[in-house]
């Protein structure tokens, strides 16, 4: 079907700026805000899904969720550690880490405040099953001492964590004397010390979680079987991956949130836009009963206005997917709801996040748009050339 | 001459609130081709309705307005709007041009419509803007154009798709008396040197004195038909 050209719509946009930087900001604005908090879920998902190595099994104890609230017993841990199908480092060891977590709280860095960390006590093999990890500067923690390395990113973002520096917590005052980087995983919202001080000093008589690496796929069911079916023990085993996977639920309620805010905007915007093409249309009736008397059809008039707000949610989206690009990498930190502590995580702006945003940006222009369109395209020719 | 347009009993009846206008009354008459014809007559006398019937942008209440064979108020407003783009070019008081696009743009809108090349359109524009002496303002937009050349843009925009009948709304009665003359000369030229038929209305007799033909509407119905000199 021959078409208006384009040229008409774009130039007639650009004769009636106003109106358009209007409609396009208020486009722009959603799509950044959509793409803006889609990110932050994303990155905080992709930190969780990041965590954890898949030959690594946790053991909890039966019912509990989370390792916060776990518990396994000296004796527990004792029936376990030297089961047979658990690998052992070049020193015969198993790899086999018990482990508490306890939270802290610490004051910001830089500014008001604080939140609640978590700190990991760990076994001795606890970096060892943790290969992704690396200390980036000082050196790990001396079993039996109050010493505790950081995360590079909690470090930069409370008080008293750089190397040398020290912090009171529980009973004891904790001296830093390593950092780490844990590519990006959940493990960069920790701070690790010895599993026995950490017990000691917060009072805990018991272990939350324990980390063991099997000596391969078979063994690791083996082992698993072994645990669950051992009635002494009260405990379940599940993949470190997929423990950590489990915990993306914390992004449920920013994705919610950023779901409803967008929504509640686009509703907004998509009326902008269709107030700009209610005017457009208004100010070109007379224009509309031309193209009608030279012969355009209904549904070309009709089309080429549906095109003129989809051009202008476009340019908005477009601008929407730019304004929020700076934030792609930008480290941040919310609330965990599984861990109650501060989780570091990075915002994470994707293409596919950014093809969303379009979308979501077209949809508008096209709801926006198919009234003003109908109405410009049902005008009869003789009173749109009156107008 | 044969008859372009073939009128016989047209009526043409509207609503204002609880009254029915009757804007034409049993209007029946030939307009042959190559003619140049003024419709003429005062304020709501009908020629205007009488024009648009023509030209297919109104419906007649009853009666045929048939051009060149084809019954008009018979087709459906799509095929209405085919029909006008290859039948008719119409040129309004106000010019209508398109005020973002070029004269160019202008006129080849209506060559979009036909399946023509981009190179042919472009033919078609240019000789079209030659005709009407404004190859040289061709990339002029409308607001940079006089009000004499605004309209003669819109005559090459009715006449370059090379229609049946050029029908023309008071041309000249947004324009000063220069311009109105060498527009009424154009329309002159295009009727005698190109053979197009066309149908005028205005209330100027001096622009009614350009044509061969006078027809005078009266209160909706055709009070005279008056064979001119021209001039």
């Amino acid at each position: 079907m021959p078409s208006i050209p384009l040229s008409y719509n774009v130039r007639s946009i650009r004769v009636r700026w106003r109106t358009t930087l209007a409609t396009v900001w208020g486009v722009g604005a959603v799509v950044a805000v959509f793409v803006m908090v889609m990110s932050l879920a994303r990155g905080l998902k992709a930190t969780y899904v990041q965590t954890g190595d898949p030959r690594n099994l946790l053991v909890l104890r039966s019912g509990s969720t989370a390792e916060s609230s776990s518990q396994i017993t000296r004796e527990e841990l004792a029936r376990m550690k030297y089961l047979p199908g658990i690998e052992r480092d070049a020193q015969g060891r198993p790899m086999f880490s018990p482990e508490i977590i306890v939270l802290i709280y610490l004051d910001r860095l830089n500014a008001e405040g604080g939140a609640n960390v978590l700190v990991r006590g760990m076994g001795e093999m606890g970096l060892v099953v943790r290969p992704s990890v690396k200390l980036v500067e000082g050196r790990m923690f001396e079993s039996g001492r109050r010493e505790c390395v950081v995360s590079r990113r909690i470090a930069n973002r409370f008080a008293n964590c750089r190397i040398g520096d020290s912090f009171k917590a529980g009973k004891g005052e904790w001296t830093v004397v390593g950092l780490y980087e844990a590519e990006r995983s959940a493990y960069e919202s920790e701070i690790w010390a010895d599993a026995d001080e950490v017990r000691a000093a917060f009072g805990r008589d018991f272990y939350g979680s324990i980390l063991l690496r099997p000596e391969s796929e078979e063994t690791a069911a083996r082992v698993t079987k072994r645990i669950e079916s051992d009635l002494a023990l009260n405990a379940r085993v599940l993949k470190e991956t997929d423990y950590y996977s489990d915990q993306t639920r914390s992004a449920g309620p920013i994705q919610f949130m950023g779901g409803f805010l967008a929504a509640i905007m686009s509703i907004g915007a998509a009326f902008a836009a269709m107030n700009t093409m209610y005017a457009a249309v208004g100010a070109r009736t007379r224009e509309i009963g031309t193209l009608r008397v030279l012969g355009f059809k209904r549904r070309s008039i009709y089309l080429s206005f549906l095109l003129e707000s989809v051009i202008l949610s476009g340019v908005g989206g477009l601008l929407g997917c730019l304004a929020s690009l700076p934030l792609n990498g930008v480290a941040t930190g919310t609330f965990g709801w599984t861990t109650f502590a501060e989780i570091a995580f990075e915002f994470r702006i994707t293409p596919e996040l950014l093809g969303k945003g379009m979308i979501f940006a077209l949809a508008m222009g096209i709801l926006g748009g198919l009234l003003p369109a109908r109405m410009a395209a049902r005008k009869p020719v003789l009173d749109a050339l009156k107008a | 001459m044969q008859a372009i347009v073939q009128i016989r009993g047209l009526c043409r009846a509207y609503r204002q609130g609880d009254i029915e206008v009757v804007a034409l009354n049993n209007i029946s008459l030939d307009i042959p081709e190559g003619g140049f014809t003024a419709l003429m007559g005062p304020s709501g006398s009908g020629k205007s309705t009488l024009l648009h019937i023509i030209a297919g942008i109104d419906r007649p209440t009853s009666g045929s307005c048939v051009v060149r064979g084809v019954n008009v108020a018979e087709l459906s407003e799509t095929e209405l709007a085919g029909w006008r783009n290859s039948q008719i070019g119409f040129i309004f008081q106000t010019f209508n041009l398109i005020p973002v696009l070029s004269a160019f743009e202008n006129v080849e809108m209506p060559l979009l419509l036909t399946g023509l090349s981009g190179a042919e359109r472009r033919a078609h524009v240019e000789a079209a803007l030659e005709l009407v002496g404004l190859q040289d303002r061709m990339h002029h937009l409308p607001r940079q154009l006089s009000g004499g050349q605004e309209q003669r843009v819109a005559i090459a925009r009715a006449l370059v798709t090379d229609p049946t009948l050029i029908v023309a709304d008071e041309p000249t009665g947004n324009l000063d008396a220069r311009a109105a003359a060498d527009v009424l000369e154009l329309l002159t030229v295009l009727n005698r040197d190109a053979g197009k038929t066309i149908i005028m209305v205005t209330h100027d007799p001096k622009a009614a004195g350009f044509a061969r033909r006078m027809l005078h509407l009266e209160k909706g119905e055709l009070l005279r038909d008056e064979e001119m000199r021209g001039v």
